[in-house]
C-alpha cells in the first residue's frame, strides 16, 4: 500500500492563504460567497408536490450556487423499484415481529425515499454507514435481506460482512458510526482513493457529542463524507424542538466550515438530485457536506413503543398525505415512465423480497453456543479457551442426558 | 473548496523536521547496548513499526510537532510526514472513533490519549466499538488498533492526570491490556501491540517514562523480527522480575519498581521474595503467577489503582481459586485507597510504598 504524497505540510502563510483560496474557489465554482455556499438555501429543495405534479423551477427552493439538475429517467425508475421494495420490506418485517419471528424491528415506514436515495447515490467502492432504522438502505446497497435482519432476529449482533458491500454494521448507539465513516474516508484519502462515504443519523442523534466530533473531524481533515440526517421529527417520543433550536439542522454545517442543505425527505426526485450532487462534490474534493431530509416516522419507534402517547393522529394523517410512494408513482405515471404493467412487475419484485424474508426468518437456524468465544479476539486468550471448554462440557453432558432419556 | 486543505497548518513543521529527523536517524543507526529511557524505547518502537509498514499511523493531541506532552512521539511527524503522524482536533471520542474507521479500512492506527483521565470521553467508542467490532462481525472486521494511555501517579500531577484506569479496560471483554514496566518491554510490547490484529489498551506508567536502562535496540529488533517471522510472541506472558523463594510479590506497570525495591529491602533482612511483573493484564498469565505462588506459598498483590473491584482483586481471586492448597496465608493486597486520586502533596500517602509492602509481607503468617 502506498500513502500518497504529503499534501499537508503548509506554512502559516499558506493557512491564511487557504481562507482566501477557499473563498475564491467557491466564487469561481458556484458564483457565490463561501458563507452562501455553506448556509443552506432559504427553503428546502423540493421538486415534486405531494400529488405528483412537478413544482415550477421557481418553487423548487433552488438558488444560485444551490442548483440541482433533475435525475435521469433510468435512475428514477430504478429508485422507484427500490422504494416499492423498501415499503414491502418494512411492512413484512413489522408483520414478522408481530408473529414472533423477530424480536424487534425499527421500521422506516414513511422514510423509504431517504433510505433508497442514500443507497443509490453511492458508487460501488463507496461506503454507507447506517443506523438501526436504515435496514432498507442496507438492503438497497445489496446486502442480503435475511442477513440484514439477523441483528433483529437475535442469532448474532449482525449478519453480514461489512466489507462485502461496504456497508457499516447497524447498531444502536447514536452517531458513533459517523466517526467510523470519517475514519474510513480518511484512510481512503491517505491512500489516494476517491471513495465517498455517506453516514446516516436521525434528528435526535444530532444532540450527541459524536455528531459534533465527526462533523468537525471531517471538515478539518477535508474528507469526502456526506452526513445525511433523516429528520423524522421524533427521537422515540421527544420532538425536534427539545433537541435543537437552530434555524434548521442543516444550518449546523456552517459552524464546521462545510456546506449544508435541506431537502424534502419524502420527495425521491429531490433527494436523488441533492445527494447525487453532494456525492459529486465530495468526490471532486469539496470536503464534507451535511444534508437534512425532512421526513416523518409514520409508525412507532419500534413495536415496543406507543406513539399515541406523544403525538396526535392528526399529525400522522397530515404526513400520510405526503407519502413518498404515492407521490413518486403519480409523478412517474404522469411522466409516462410507469404503466400498470410496470407497476405489476415492480410489485412482484417486492413480493419476492418479502417471500425471501418470510422464508428466511421462519427458518429456525440453530445457534452455536461455542461461537460465544470464537470471535472475541483474533488470537483467543487462555481464559476464553478455559471458559469455552467449560461450556462445551456442559453441552456434552446435557447431550448425554438427552440421549439417555431417549433410550 | 480546495481539495488540498487537510490537517492543520504550522510554519514550524519544516524547521522541526531537520532536527527531529536527525535524532530519529541517530536512533536508527545506534548499535550495541546503550542507556535509554522508556520514552525512547516507546518512540523507537513506533518509528520502527512505521518504517516497516505504511499502514501504521500515529495521531492524537499534540503528537505532531510537539512530539506529545511526554515527547513519546518526538520526531515521528518529521520522519514520516503529516499524513502518518498528525494532530487531531481536541476530542478523544473523535480520535478513537476515527481510528475505528481507519482500522476497518486497512490502517493500523496507534493513537495517544494525552492522559488517563482524558480518555474518558472516548469510553463509549472503546467499550461499544473497539472492543466489540470483531465479535459483532464474526471476525470479518479486525481492529488492529493501539490506544496508548499514559497512566497512574507518582509524578505529582494535578487532578485528572494520575488515574489508574486499567480496571475499566480489563473489565471490558474484547480488549487486551498491556502495561510495560521496563525499558526493554517498552519497545518489545509496543511492537507486539502494533502487530496484533486485536485492539490493545497500551497502558504506559508515566512515572517510568524517564526511567533508564541499558538495552540493545538492535537485539530487540532482531528478537521482534524473529518472533514475527516465527509467528511466536510473548503476548500474555508475565515475567519473573526477581527470583525468590519465600513469598511472591505480584505487580504490574508502575508498581513493579516499588515491588523490586521492597524485595531488595527484604533480602537485606534475609527474606527471599520473588517479584512477578504481570506485563499483560489481558490476557492474564495464570501459569507463571500460579507456579510462583505454589512454589512460595505466600503472595502479595501490589497495584496503584483502588483495590475495590479492580485488577488486583481479580488477581487475588485467580490465585485463590488455583493455588488454595499451596497457600500458607491469605493472599494480601497493597493498593491505592478507595479515594479519588489525591493531590500532589498527598499522593505518597496513597501510593503503595516499600514499607507498606514489607508490612504486608510481615503479615503473611510467618509464625507457622
Amino acid at each position: 500500500m502506498t500513502i500518497s504524497a504529503d499534501h499537508a505540510s503548509r506554512s502559516l502563510d499558506h493557512a491564511e492563504q487557504t481562507d482566501t483560496d477557499q473563498a475564491s474557489e467557491v466564487r469561481r465554482k458556484f458564483g457565490i460567497s463561501v458563507e452562501d455556499y455553506m448556509l443552506p438555501a432559504r427553503h428546502q429543495i423540493q421538486m415534486v408536490n405531494p400529488d405528483g405534479t412537478v413544482r415550477s423551477h421557481d418553487e423548487q427552493g433552488t438558488e444560485p450556487g444551490h442548483e440541482y439538475p433533475t435525475p435521469g429517467d433510468a435512475e428514477l425508475m430504478a429508485a422507484y423499484e427500490q422504494l416499492v421494495v423498501g415499503r414491502r420490506v418494512n411492512d413484512q418485517n413489522s408483520a414478522l415481529v408481530r408473529q414472533g419471528r423477530m424480536a424487534v424491528y425499527p421500521s422506516s415506514h414513511g422514510q423509504e425515499a431517504c433510505q433508497v436515495a442514500a443507497a443509490m447515490c453511492l458508487s460501488e467502492g463507496d461506503w454507507l454507514f447506517p443506523t438501526y432504522r436504515d435496514a432498507v438502505a442496507v438492503m438497497a446497497r445489496g446486502v442480503d435481506p435475511v442477513q440484514a435482519m439477523t441483528i433483529f432476529r437475535g442469532d448474532w449482533h449482525s449478519g453480514y460482512d461489512p466489507k462485502e458491500h461496504n456497508v457499516g454494521i447497524q447498531c444502536t448507539p447514536l452517531t458513533t458510526q459517523l466517526l467510523h465513516a470519517v475514519g474510513v474516508a480518511h484512510a481512503a484519502k491517505l491512500r489516494g482513493e476517491d471513495t465517498v462515504v455517506l453516514a446516516m443519523c436521525g434528528d435526535g442523534a444530532t444532540s450527541e457529542g459524536d455528531f459534533h466530533e465527526a462533523l468537525n473531524f471531517a471538515a478539518v481533515f477535508h474528507l469526502p463524507v456526506i452526513f445525511f440526517v433523516q429528520n423524522n421529527k421524533y427521537a422515540i417520543s421527544v420532538p425536534l424542538s427539545h433537541q435543537s433550536v437552530a434555524p434548521s439542522l442543516a444550518h449546523k454545517a456552517v459552524g464546521y466550515g462545510m456546506a449544508g442543505e435541506r431537502v424534502d425527505g419524502n420527495d425521491l426526485v429531490a433527494l436523488l438530485a441533492v445527494l447525487d450532487r453532494a456525492v459529486k462534490l465530495a468526490r471532486e474534493g469539496s470536503g464534507p457536506l451535511l444534508i437534512e431530509a425532512h421526513t416523518y416516522r409514520m409508525q412507532a419507534h419500534t413495536n415496543a413503543d406507543d406513539a399515541t402517547r406523544y403525538r396526535p393522529d392528526s399529525e400522522v394523517a397530515e404526513w400520510q398525505a405526503k407519502d413518498p410512494l404515492a407521490r413518486m408513482k403519480a409523478y412517474l405515471t404522469d411522466k409516462g415512465l410507469l404503466d400498470d404493467a410496470g407497476s405489476a412487475r415492480i410489485a412482484e419484485q417486492a413480493e419476492a423480497v418479502a417471500t425471501q424474508l418470510r422464508e428466511g426468518l421462519s427458518e429456525d437456524v440453530p445457534v452455536q453456543p461455542l461461537d460465544l468465544f470464537k470471535y472475541v479476539f483474533s488470537t483467543p486468550t487462555p481464559q476464553l479457551k478455559e471458559q469455552s471448554e467449560l461450556l462445551a462440557g456442559e453441552l456434552a453432558r446435557s447431550e448425554t442426558t438427552r440421549e439417555e432419556a431417549g433410550k | 473548496m480546495s481539495p488540498t486543505v487537510t490537517t492543520s497548518a504550522n510554519e514550524n513543521v519544516s524547521a522541526a523536521t531537520a532536527s527531529a529527523a536527525a535524532s530519529a536517524a541517530a536512533t536508527a543507526e545506534a548499535t550495541g547496548p546503550q542507556t535509554i529511557t522508556m520514552a525512547k524505547a516507546l518512540n523507537t518502537a513506533m518509528a520502527d513499526a512505521m518504517r516497516e509498514d505504511t499502514s501504521v499511523l500515529v495521531f492524537g493531541e499534540d503528537v505532531g510537532l510537539l512530539g506529545g506532552v511526554f515527547r513519546i512521539t518526538d520526531g515521528l511527524m518529521a520522519e514520516f510526514g503529516e499524513q502518518r503522524c498528525f494532530d487531531t482536533p481536541l476530542a478523544e471520542s473523535g480520535i478513537v472513533g476515527m481510528a475505528v474507521g481507519m482500522a476497518m479500512n486497512g490502517m493500523r492506527p496507534v493513537i495517544e490519549m494525552q492522559f488517563d483521565a482524558f480518555a474518558y470521553p472516548a469510553f463509549e467508542q472503546i467499550v461499544s466499538h473497539v472492543a466489540k467490532m470483531h465479535n459483532r462481525t464474526r471476525g470479518a472486521l479486525k481492529m488492529p488498533l493501539v490506544i496508548r494511555v499514559p497512566y497512574a501517579g507518582g509524578i505529582g500531577g494535578v487532578e485528572h492526570h494520575c488515574d489508574s484506569s486499567e480496571s475499566y479496560y480489563a473489565h471490558t471483554a474484547g480488549l487486551k491490556v498491556y502495561t510495560p514496566a521496563t525499558v526493554a518491554d517498552g519497545y518489545r510490547m509496543l511492537r507486539e501491540a502494533i502487530d496484533s490484529d486485536d485492539p490493545i489498551m497500551f497502558m504506559e506508567p508515566k512515572k517510568l517514562y524517564w526511567s533508564k536502562d541499558q538495552v540493545d535496540l538492535d537485539a530487540l529488533r532482531a528478537e521482534h523480527a524473529a518472533n514475527a517471522a516465527g509467528g511466536t510472541s510473548t503476548e500474555g506472558r508475565a515475567a519473573i522480575a526477581r527470583p525468590g523463594t519465600e513469598a511472591t510479590l505480584i505487580a504490574y506497570g508502575p508498581s513493579v519498581p516499588t515491588a523490586l525495591a521492597a524485595a531488595a529491602a527484604a533480602a537485606e533482612e534475609g527474606r527471599s521474595l520473588e517479584v512477578i511483573d504481570i506485563r499483560s493484564i489481558v490476557p492474564f498469565d495464570d501459569e507463571t503467577v500460579c507456579a510462583s505462588v505454589r512454589k512460595t506459598g505466600r503472595a502479595v498483590v501490589i497495584a496503584e489503582a483502588h483495590g475495590f473491584a479492580s485488577v488486583s482483586s481479580e488477581i487475588v481471586a485467580r490465585v485463590q481459586e488455583r493455588c488454595f492448597h499451596h497457600l500458607a496465608a491469605p493472599v494480601l493486597r497493597v493498593t491505592g485507597f478507595d479515594v479519588p486520586f489525591p493531590s500532589p502533596k498527598l499522593e505518597h500517602y496513597y501510593l503503595p510504598s516499600v514499607d507498606r509492602i514489607l508490612d504486608a509481607v510481615d503479615d503473611l503468617q510467618w509464625e507457622d
